[in-house]
């Protein structure tokens, strides 16, 4: 079978041919001819088949007409020069960057544009008056790069970049250094009368220089230690503080009293080691979003119509501006942002993002409709009952649940170390301080300050940064990716994991159907193939993929009736195709989910039912993890399929139906509140409530440039089945941690001998800090790469 | 010996110097995006093969502002 030289995509029987090359639909075949009349064919050349797959639906960007809308989404706007940043989820290859980034060949309104790959963004810079914003939209999006605008890109604009933590890591990095030259003359103790000469010049020098690291380079720190003895805790930022500002006043002191050289170097290379730890732990993937509500769901603006008398009046207005009592018109393909009535049109709403349900649901005039939905079949009008920030679904963002700071949720292990670790340093100094009270009072001072210095925790600071900044890594490898460190830190304290059932435990993606009655002749199988390859139909298009393939025949007469079915022929077979009333009076409606029925001529032949299916692995999945973890399933649907379910399950789940998405964040809550540390697994914007109150919230997305709701992380549907993997893997890391704990105590151990005993040289300080950040470094890497890949094989084979 | 003196300032001129460039071509944003610029990179070859047709416009265009 060909590929799409566009797309890549298996062609299917009847690939489209054109210019001797095969398509397979019509939009990449349009992408191409665009590309190739305007000489853009390097596009093709860059890479293979670099496009995506046009067979989608179109969107509608009606609402980028309203000015004011506009006005929000430019960045920059004078005269005949407009700025605009896109988020374009299709970038993912360098023809992408191409394509993108030669835009003006295009269209002479376009001056130039710049992609930002990682972020897969693109900023572009156009002149209104020749292109306007929507027409611009609209190129893009024949060409296959459709930006995402939602109400939240209207929002994040402005949004300047953090940069500090890069500053501060300079900062260090370049004082260490030089402090590092100017002290080479102290640590070998050249005995040379100029060089003594100029020592209070030398060390002048690197005290000015240590100044930046400690007031800026290490503030994080101190502000850190403040606001945990507000909150009555010893974190890890206190003796870390305390041994900064004891290494600074120390060497001031000796510096201006010239009894030395000071420890400005050590202090300059521990600020230096952390903020390079902290830097390694702050992998991110800047494009993907973790923290996507409602608002990026949703549109930026409706059509709202207004009936004075007989003439009909379409305006497009700002989501904002929807008032209880507005008419909405709402075209197929659009997203239904608020929660009304519906008075004129026949509604098929596909709620996937909303509830993981595959199948749009059916909705006739004089019903309620909830926000959050996709219109599929044609047209339909709306009265809002309810506005934007009211709805169903929105109010849920007013919960608590989604105020609180995560970071405060689990006490790390670090500080859960440091505890006792500022309790027993304080100690020592203070018992060697009244010992050498009573030996040499002058030497009371330095030995105080020496053990405070020596025993500043670098090494164990540096240790769960390293191992989580490596797992993190590891996990985005195998297409989990976490939104920070702590996410795993936390992983491995889970005790209950609770799961959505649609779209989390059954797929979207992979359907069956199931078929019941009289069996179907060859023929009619064919006119049944065709027939439904014809319809745009959602429940047709599953249907569709899931028969087995027939040869394509042409149809004498095809007709779709939207919300009811499809009626064609060829010769004398006379097929329907749908809904019960429509099809055959014998066909009975009350099958629970979705059915679809036939007919031939004037006999009832029988009906699929659509069946959604369970991700592959999920038995032994739900085994492993059952082993050592409560699980729990939350669904809204009712219990018409326990039985399937159940099957699927380790014995004493709890399986609770009916649930709306505040009961699924009661019951983590209350969970929680019996001490439990509790995963919650989800997919749609019904979990998100769930997920934002549990310990750690897990999105599940079969793309994840789609749509994903507000998660601790996202993990790709195909890599489902590693689940138990990375639960061993947050294991391997918190035990790793421990090991780095033990290496550290060790280093400060031997530290802490020189320190007491009063001989704690600056040389000695100098060499032994970067000695045991390093090798915690190297430690913590080599192990996380060796047991993670061990671990990750060891899970390969067994399910093998 | 007051060399030194003019060595040493000397010496940290210029690492200031570098340290300055440093934050300047942060501030800017250059590492904001390490990867498409090495992407970008390679286009070039590309665009000279229609540098004769474009370049006459762009003069124009730049006789214009």
């Amino acid at each position: 079978m060909e590929a799409c030289y566009h797309c890549g995509d298996p062609c299917g029987k009847s690939p489209i041919i054109h210019e001797a090359k095969s398509f397979c639909c019509n939009g990449c075949k349009t992408v191409f001819d665009i590309l190739h009349q305007n000489g853009m064919d390097y596009y093709y050349e860059l890479e293979r088949t670099p496009g995506t797959s046009q067979n989608k639906v179109s969107e509608h960007f009606d609402y980028l007409d309203n000015e004011a809308i506009t006005e929000e989404l430019l960045q920059f706007s004078e005269g005949k020069r407009q700025i605009i940043s896109f988020e374009i989820p299709a970038i993912h290859c360098s023809s992408c960057i191409w394509v993108l980034e030669n835009l003006s060949k295009l269209h002479p309104g376009v001056y130039n544009s710049t992609v930002n790959f990682p972020a897969k963004k693109a900023q572009i810079q156009f002149n209104q008056e020749e292109l306007p914003l929507k027409a611009l939209v609209l190129l893009l999006d024949r060409i296959g790069y459709t930006p995402k605008i939602s109400l939240a890109s209207a929002e994040v604009k402005k949004k300047s970049k953090d940069r500090s933590l890069i500053y501060k890591f300079g900062i260090a990095g370049f004082a260490f250094g030089n402090i590092m030259f100017l002290s080479f003359p102290e640590y070998f103790d050249v005995d040379e009368i100029w060089l003594e000469h100029y020592k209070p010049m030398f060390r002048t020098i690197m005290l000015l220089f240590s100044l930046p690291v400690v007031f800026y380079a290490a503030s994080d720190y101190f502000k850190a230690a403040i606001k945990g003895l507000r909150s009555r805790m010893l974190n890890i930022d206190l003796p870390i503080a305390l041994g900064v500002s004891v290494l600074f006043i120390r060497s001031v002191i000796d510096v201006m009293m010239d009894w030395g050289p000071g420890f400005f170097d050590s202090l300059s290379g521990l600020v230096f080691f952390l903020l390079l730890g902290r830097f390694f732990q702050q992998k991110t993937y800047s494009y993907l979003s973790f923290e996507r509500d409602y608002k990026s769901y949703f549109p930026l603006g409706v059509t709202r119509i207004d009936r004075k008398g007989s003439k009909l009046i379409e305006e497009q207005i700002a989501l904002k501006e929807i008032q209880k009592g507005d008419t909405l018109l709402i075209r197929s393909n659009e997203i239904i942002p608020v929660d009304g009535v519906l008075i004129r049109g026949e509604a098929l709403i596909d709620y996937s993002f909303v509830t993981g349900e595959a199948l749009p649901i059916h909705k006739e005039a004089g019903s309620a409709i909830f926000a959050g939905g996709k219109q599929c079949g044609a047209s339909i009008e709306l009265e809002v009952s309810k506005t934007v920030s009211q709805s169903y679904l929105t109010q849920l963002w007013g919960n608590k649940a989604f105020e609180k700071q995560s970071e405060l949720r689990f006490q790390s292990l670090t500080d859960q170390i440091s505890k006792r670790f500022t309790l027993a340093i304080v100690s020592i100094a203070i018992i060697s301080g009244i010992a050498w009270w009573f030996i040499a009072p002058s030497m009371m001072f330095n030995v105080i300050t020496a053990v405070l210095i020596v025993a500043c925790p670098c090494a164990i600071a540096l240790s769960a940064p390293f191992t989580l900044g490596n797992l993190v890594r590891l996990f985005g490898r195998h297409k989990c990716y976490v939104k920070n460190a702590a996410v795993i830190e936390n992983w491995s304290e889970i005790d209950t994991v609770v799961f959505d059932k649609t779209g989390t435990l059954s797929t979207p993606a992979q359907s069956a159907f199931s078929y019941h009655g009289i069996p179907l002749s060859i023929e009619e199988q064919r006119l049944l193939y065709s027939s439904l390859r014809a319809s745009n139909h959602p429940l047709s298009r599953s249907l569709y993929n899931t028969l087995e393939e027939q040869e394509i025949v042409t149809l004498d007469d095809f007709s779709e009736t939207l919300g009811q079915g499809i009626s064609a022929a060829k010769d004398n077979q006379h097929l329907k195709i749908g809904a019960p009333k429509f099809v055959h009076a014998q066909a009975n409606s009350n099958h629970e989910g979705a059915v679809v029925h036939i007919s031939s001529g004037s006999n009832y032949k029988g009906h699929y039912v659509f069946q959604s299916e369970y991700r592959p692995g999920l038995k032994h999945l739900l085994a492993v993890l059952g082993r050592n973890k409560k699980i729990a399933v939350l669904t809204g649907d009712n219990d018409s399929q326990a039985e399937r379910l159940n099957s699927f399950l380790p014995e004493h789940t709890e399986v609770r139906y009916n649930q709306k998405p505040q009961d699924k964040l009661d019951y983590v809550k209350t969970l929680q509140e019996q001490g439990e540390k509790v995963m919650m697994i989800g997919d749609g914007l019904n979990d998100s409530g769930a997920m934002a109150q549990s310990d750690i919230g897990i999105a599940i997305a079969e793309d994840t440039n789609v749509f994903t709701p507000a998660s601790d992380a996202i993990l790709q549907a195909n890599s489902f089945e590693k689940l138990p993997v990375f639960f061993a893997l947050a294991g391997l890391g918190k035990r790793i941690i421990y090991a780095c704990f033990g290496i550290s105590v060790l280093y400060n151990l031997i530290g802490l001998g020189f320190a007491v005993t009063g001989h704690l040289e600056p040389v000695v300080a100098a060499i032994l800090m970067p000695l045991s950040s390093i090798s915690i470094v190297i430690f913590t890497t080599i192990s996380t790469r060796f047991f993670g890949s061990r671990l990750l094989k060891s899970a390969i084979k067994n399910r093998n | 010996m007051s060399i030194i003196f003019l060595l040493l300032s000397v010496s940290i001129c210029v690492a200031i110097v570098f340290f300055v460039a440093f934050i300047v071509s942060v501030k800017r944003g250059q590492y904001d995006d390490t990867y498409t610029p090495a992407v970008r990179m390679l286009f070039e070859d590309e665009l000279v093969q229609e540098a004769s047709e474009t370049s006459a416009t762009t003069i124009k265009n730049s006789t214009n502002e």
